[in-house]
């Protein structure tokens, strides 16, 4: 353990991210936002999801700098009476957790399909490729939407409500496969040919063992680069399905569907229901996707473009 | 490159049948005819003739063969909402959505080519920092966030655009258009450009990036050799080159930017089938969803199989190996 720490310390990766100022701040910024939004139940002044600390009196009350603002709420109260703090706090948990969750189903799906396409070859990998494309050429957010459209009316309205955070990973993590699947089979492709994968088949592992074991391992930085944005685009993409009625509902709200409920309110003044969480959406998918870039600098694998 | 097209073109009907099908299920598991056409007063006995008579009960192959029958055809049902031919709901819709995708690629065209070129050529001039650190911050913005905050700045705070509608139309042989009208237009510039503003970064990047690695290419350097202008090489050598990647690239993103339509319209209540699309779901007005997805499945799959073509054409390698 303290022998790979040592060795992380000595490494590019890290001597490149301490010569990297924004790199540095991204990072300390992610940090404190998840940090944060991990800890609501003991960092949060309220609980949104208790019923019995919302009064419907206090609704619309603007931030406590603001006239008629009170101090009690810091960033002023949303439609329901809601603390707007506490309920960014909790929705940003939620987003965080599902676009987490539908990174991982996405990569467990693409990484899968990327080895076998890869490592097998023939007629499996065209298929499972041209599987890939054609849904890429759809365009993920489209996929998105017209499969959470379809899932909406498939469980009724209601039920899609109390199952919205698993449906939403399922989403968004079947609509983002493509690219992992397309990043993965690019770098098996280029590992297949060398030579600790034939000693591998000579001494006669398994293609299961040398696919996950030995191959997988050295596609890993780009999958990690991928990731990275990744999570981003699904955090962006729950925001979106929210924020269109088909993510999160009111009472559970992401970033997303506060936005959407915020969005009512506007022409009546209350723009910080709306604005807020935005602000807080932007600089939590801006510092990923800036980290993103910069890991993308630093290990620098050749990635499809688009 | 005969042989390609076949290939294409039957993989685009490929596609199609797929996407018929899932159509299909979802109509046949979830919704319900009988109820879109009688409600809720006619009597279970009624309903059963009915739905006999209708060929409901044939087993799932007949109706799905009957369900492509009729979609060759154009007819994808009836609307439970509109009362109406769904395609002729969605082709009402269409012009709206159109108008607005074409208004905003020109936004992108105009703004993206000039930016990208500049920032490739100077990559160190102030300008071009700030529109890459400009279009990092404008692929994180979402396109409803912007348009919602267009929205209160411009049409609540200010009072210069209007937030919501098209505006006033005209009946151009069949095509509303608000292209015409001013106040039409003054109605069209904020959702064109909340829906510009996710693909312009995008554009900017790409446009950037395929244009500095023309610039380090050979024969680049043997233009400079030879003594060219410089702005004979940036704008006739390297920029043509520049075009091909951009214009597969741009083909694929006209469809990303048909999703970003269900977003943007929603925000601005623009009659188009996006927001059309969405009320669907709200209604639970099944075969206008489904009639939707197919209808759209087909904008992508002709607009990808022509850009295919049209690249397979420009450039011959990839006739034999595939797409990259």
């Amino acid at each position: 353990m303290k022998q790979s720490l040592e060795n992380f310390k000595d490494s590019y990766l890290f001597y490149s991210f301490k010569r990297d100022k924004i790199a540095m701040i991204s990072f300390a910024i992610l940090l404190v936002l998840v940090v944060v939004s991990f800890s609501a139940p003991l960092i949060a002044p309220y609980n949104p999801y208790d019923a019995e600390t919302i009064d419907i009196l206090n609704s619309e009350l603007p931030p406590a700098w603001m006239d008629g603002g009170s101090t009690q709420f810091l960033m002023g109260t949303d439609q329901q009476g809601r603390d707007l703090l506490s309920t960014m706090i909790y929705g940003m948990r939620l987003s965080v957790l599902i676009g987490l969750g539908a990174v991982v189903l996405q990569a467990f799906i693409g990484i899968s399909v990327g080895l076998i396409a890869g490592y097998i070859g023939g007629w499996l990998d065209n298929f499972l490729m041209r599987l890939a494309d054609i849904q890429l050429s759809f365009a993920t957010m489209m996929v998105a939407i017209l499969i959470s459209a379809i899932f909406q009316t498939v469980f009724g309205s209601s039920r899609y409500n109390e199952l919205a955070v698993p449906l939403l990973v399922v989403v968004i993590g079947i609509a983002e496969w493509p690219q992992y699947a397309r990043t993965v089979r690019a770098s098996v492709l280029g590992e297949k040919g060398k030579e600790y994968v034939e000693a591998a088949r000579v001494v006669g592992l398994s293609s299961t063992r040398i696919m996950f074991r030995h191959i997988l391992p050295n596609t890993m930085s780009s999958v990690l680069v991928i990731s990275t944005v990744q999570v981003a685009n699904a955090i962006m993409s729950e925001a979106a399905l929210s924020f269109l009625g088909l993510g999160m509902p009111v009472n559970r709200p992401s970033l997303g569907s506060l936005i959407n409920a915020g969005f009512e309110y506007i022409f009546s003044g209350a723009w910080w229901i709306t604005l807020f969480p935005g602000i807080f959406l932007v600089l939590l998918v801006l510092v990923i996707n800036l980290l993103g870039d910069w890991l993308r600098d630093v290990l620098n694998p050749k990635l499809y473009k688009g | 490159m005969f042989a390609f097209t076949v290939k294409r073109i039957l993989q685009a009907l490929f596609v199609m049948l797929i996407i018929s099908l899932l159509g299909f299920s979802i109509k046949h598991e979830f919704g319900d005819p009988i109820r879109d056409m009688v409600g809720i007063q006619v009597s279970v006995k009624d309903r059963e003739i009915l739905r006999e008579t209708m060929g409901l009960n044939d087993p799932f192959i007949t109706q799905y063969a009957r369900f492509l029958k009729n979609a060759a055809h154009g007819d994808l049902g009836t609307s439970f909402f509109y009362k109406k031919p769904a395609m002729h709901v969605i082709l009402s819709k269409a012009p709206a959505t159109i108008e607005l995708v074409f208004a905003s690629s020109l936004i992108v065209i105009l703004i993206s080519i000039p930016v990208g070129i500049f920032a490739a050529i100077k990559p160190r001039h102030w300008f071009s920092r700030i529109a890459m650190g400009g279009s990092i911050v404008g692929v994180s913005i979402p396109v409803f966030l912007t348009a919602i905050l267009m929205i209160y700045l411009f049409s609540i705070t200010l009072g210069w655009f209007p937030s919501y509608g098209r505006g006033e139309t005209v009946d151009l042989w069949g095509w509303h258009t608000g292209l015409l009208t001013a106040d039409g237009l003054r109605h069209l510039i904020m959702p064109a450009i909340a829906l510009s503003s996710i693909m312009l970064p995008l554009f900017i990047r790409l446009i950037r990036s395929e244009m500095m690695e023309v610039l380090e290419t050979e024969y680049i350097r043997f233009a400079y050799a030879k003594g060219l202008k410089k702005k004979r090489i940036w704008f006739i050598h390297a920029f043509k080159n520049t075009l091909l990647p951009v214009i597969t690239v741009g083909g694929v993103q006209l469809g990303i930017m048909l999703a970003y339509t269900i977003l943007t319209e929603t925000v601005f209540q623009w009659a188009g089938m996006g927001f059309m699309f969405l009320e669907s779901v709200q209604r639970s007005d099944t075969t206008l969803l489904v009639a939707y997805i197919i209808f759209v499945g087909g904008v992508f799959v002709i607009v990808n199989t022509m850009v295919d073509i049209i690249y397979g054409l420009v450039n011959p390698t990839i006739r034999v190996s595939g797409r990259k």
